[in-house]
């Protein structure tokens, strides 16, 4: 087995041309880790979910995936590493001209050699997972805005990725459905050892699910390292507590 | 009790669908009169097919009332495995078959349970009926019928909006008129004028070719500068206009909507027409016959250089020509079609913007749409014009 921990952030540095987003981060994702990365709006969360899951290199600083830097590996291992990781983006980002079955399939058809019975099999069942069952051919353009959302998820695991990376998994769900995929995440990690780590600034779900945590501070553009978020709501950083106290503490 | 018949299926077998190695097992196994238990073995990954559930299913003969399992000698397994039994569930569902879930691993029966927390939506699953040509025939035809009284409607709300404009109600902007003026026409000089100096090219050689039969070479300059001044100079920019501009104000207009921005102008009671269409259409209307005026000058310098420099004619001499040739109603002819071209063009883009659907493929539909409209408009007004223009003499 790999001694290194299964996502390490090393010194990383976001910027956009000269304006920094958030500087020296440092953090450590270990597997069945449920990480939290919060913060309020427009501190850097997505940007950094960017240079996690390789779309957008980082100004400084490496991300390493099991050891393998995922910014300075060749093209084929770094494909080889983004393979590891399912990514729900906030908007679902399903593809229009797909149904939803298609959307799950394509990368089961990609990486995969199942037989069509089969791969219906796995798409309905994810589908039924993120409470979707029936909606198999669905465009994602007939959907609520939450409805998409779950897809994206059921599309994110399509593969049972070790590690899933969640861009803001319940804003814009109603309370139950959003418990609802809390209950999925957490399972996810339970039986099938996913690694974890979400983006988000949604209270219920930071407090619920988190097992480790960072903050990311708008107004210092660097990161509090704030461990358990339900330990950091009644004991940690003030700045921490007061985010996640909505500011009565 | 463990008596009753045995089935047992042999995997190593090579199946015909799939020839990599398998490397799950099962066994079925007959317990007591109604009892079937399933035993799993082995890696169930989604990496290779698993059996299909009618295979299980198949010989299990009458009497049977519940289904057991028995996964002790399971070794690995992902969401594979759950896949797998949903489907088998759904089929004992069926043969109303009872299962006793206590032999599957706990993670699996977690997973199962959040599955079917949400029931199936019954009235989700589509009917995909196959319908007949005749009916899709019929029902294309009704779609296509019905774009005629959109497109008139939508010509009835440009024309209102029009008349606020006069009356100085029209809301709209200042500023997007300007800022679509700069889009529209400075913004195109170089596509046009690229376009024109080939077109005009084009037509001195055409001219060249065919008046030196009758050693006339001089009235090419007649031809390029009547053919670029009345006709072409306009046709072309219109099309250029129409590829340019036209898709793009069906794609900015589309996006709008996909986006509920002009729900939003609707429900403050201030007109999208007024708003976002009538400064393109203004835009589209006042830049479009200057771009075919300077379209005409570039095709005739484009025939005075090679006629100098190919044909032998003399710059001066060919520009006497020109004059000469060149009459007022000339230009008259192509700033009016210019300013009807830019019309259609703005008409059809903005059109099929406002009829996009609500998603990113409609978008891309809305700005084809919106070209093949545009040019269509094009070409039907410019012959109507010629034929008009001819039998009044002008």
């Amino acid at each position: 087995m790999n001694a290194a921990p299964q996502i390490e952030i090393r010194d990383l540095t976001m910027a956009y041309g000269e304006v920094v987003i958030q500087r020296d981060l440092n953090i450590v994702v270990n597997k069945g880790d449920i990480f939290v990365i919060m913060g309020g709006n427009g501190c850097g969360k997505t940007t950094l979910m960017r240079a996690l899951v390789g779309l957008q290199r980082p100004a400084k600083g490496t991300v390493l995936y099991g050891g393998e830097d995922l910014w300075n590996v060749e093209p084929e291992q770094q494909a080889r590493l983004k393979r590891r990781l399912g990514i729900m983006f906030q908007g679902g980002a399903l593809w229009s001209s797909l149904t939803l079955a298609e959307n799950v399939a394509l990368p089961l058809k990609e990486y995969t050699a199942l037989s069509p019975r089969h791969l219906a099999e796995i798409v309905s069942f994810k589908l039924a997972l993120v409470g979707l069952a029936g909606f198999e051919e669905f465009y994602p353009a007939e959907l609520s805005g939450g409805m998409k959302k779950r897809a994206g998820l059921a599309r994110a695991m399509a593969l049972d990725p070790e590690i899933l990376v969640i861009d803001e998994p319940s804003s814009g769900l109603d309370p139950l459905t959003a418990r609802r995929l809390d209950d999925l995440i957490l399972e996810l990690r339970d039986s099938l050892e996913t690694t974890i780590v979400v983006i988000t600034h949604e209270l219920a779900s930071i407090l619920g699910i988190g097992t480790n945590s960072v903050f990311l501070d708008t107004e210092t553009h660097t990161m509090i390292n704030t461990g358990n978020p339900k330990e950091a709501a009644v004991s940690g950083d003030p700045k921490v507590r007061h985010f996640l106290n909505r500011g009565a503490a | 009790m463990i008596t009753s018949d045995y089935h047992g299926v042999d995997v190593t077998s090579p199946s015909p669908q799939n020839s990599g190695e398998k490397q799950w097992q099962f066994d079925t196994r007959r317990i007591g009169d109604d009892l079937l238990e399933l035993s799993c073995g082995g890696r169930w990954c989604l990496d290779q097919d698993l059996p299909a559930a009618e295979v299980v299913m198949a010989d299990l003969g009458d009497g049977l009332r519940r289904l057991s399992f028995n996964t002790a000698q399971l070794s690995a397994w992902d969401t594979g495995f759950p896949a797998f039994l949903r489907a088998l569930f759904i089929l004992c569902a069926e043969r109303k078959v009872g299962i006793e879930q206590e032999g599957l691993p706990e993670g699996v029966r977690r997973l199962l349970a959040l599955a079917a927390a949400v029931p199936e939506q019954e009235t989700a699953k589509r009917s995909s009926i196959r319908r007949g040509l005749l009916f899709r025939v019929g029902a294309a035809t009704i779609v296509f019928l019905r774009g005629g009284p959109e497109m008139l409607y939508f010509l009835g709300e440009i024309t209102a909006s029009f008349g606020r404009l006069i009356r100085g109600r029209a809301r709209f902007r200042l500023s997007d008129l300007w800022w679509e003026i700069e889009e529209v026409g400075p913004r195109a000089v170089v596509i046009v004028s690229v376009i024109s100096f080939l077109v005009g090219l084009i037509l001195a050689y055409l001219g060249a070719d065919q008046l030196r039969l009758v050693g006339a070479q001089i009235f090419i300059a007649d031809l390029v500068a009547i053919g670029m001044v009345r006709e072409v100079g306009a046709l072309m920019t219109g099309i250029i206009i129409a590829g340019r501009t036209g898709a793009a104000f069906a794609a900015q207009l589309g996006t709008m909507q996909v986006n509920e921005e002009i729900d939003a102008f609707k429900t403050l009671g201030i007109s999208p027409v007024d708003f976002l269409v009538l400064p393109r259409m203004l835009a589209l209307m006042l830049m479009v016959p200057l771009l075919t005026l300077y379209a005409g000058f570039v095709g005739m310098l484009a025939g005075m250089l090679v006629s100098a420099t190919i044909f032998d004619i003399g710059m001066f001499e060919y520009y006497t020509e020109t004059l000469a040739a060149l009459e007022l109603k000339h230009f008259w002819v192509g700033l009016s079609k210019g300013s009807v071209y830019g019309a259609m063009v703005a008409y059809a883009g903005c059109l099929r913007g406002m009829q996009c659907g609500r998603s990113a493929e409609a978008v891309g539909k809305a700005a084809t749409s919106a070209v093949v409209t545009g040019i269509l408009l094009i070409t039907i007004s410019a012959s109507l014009m010629t034929i008009i223009f001819y039998r009044l003499g002008i």
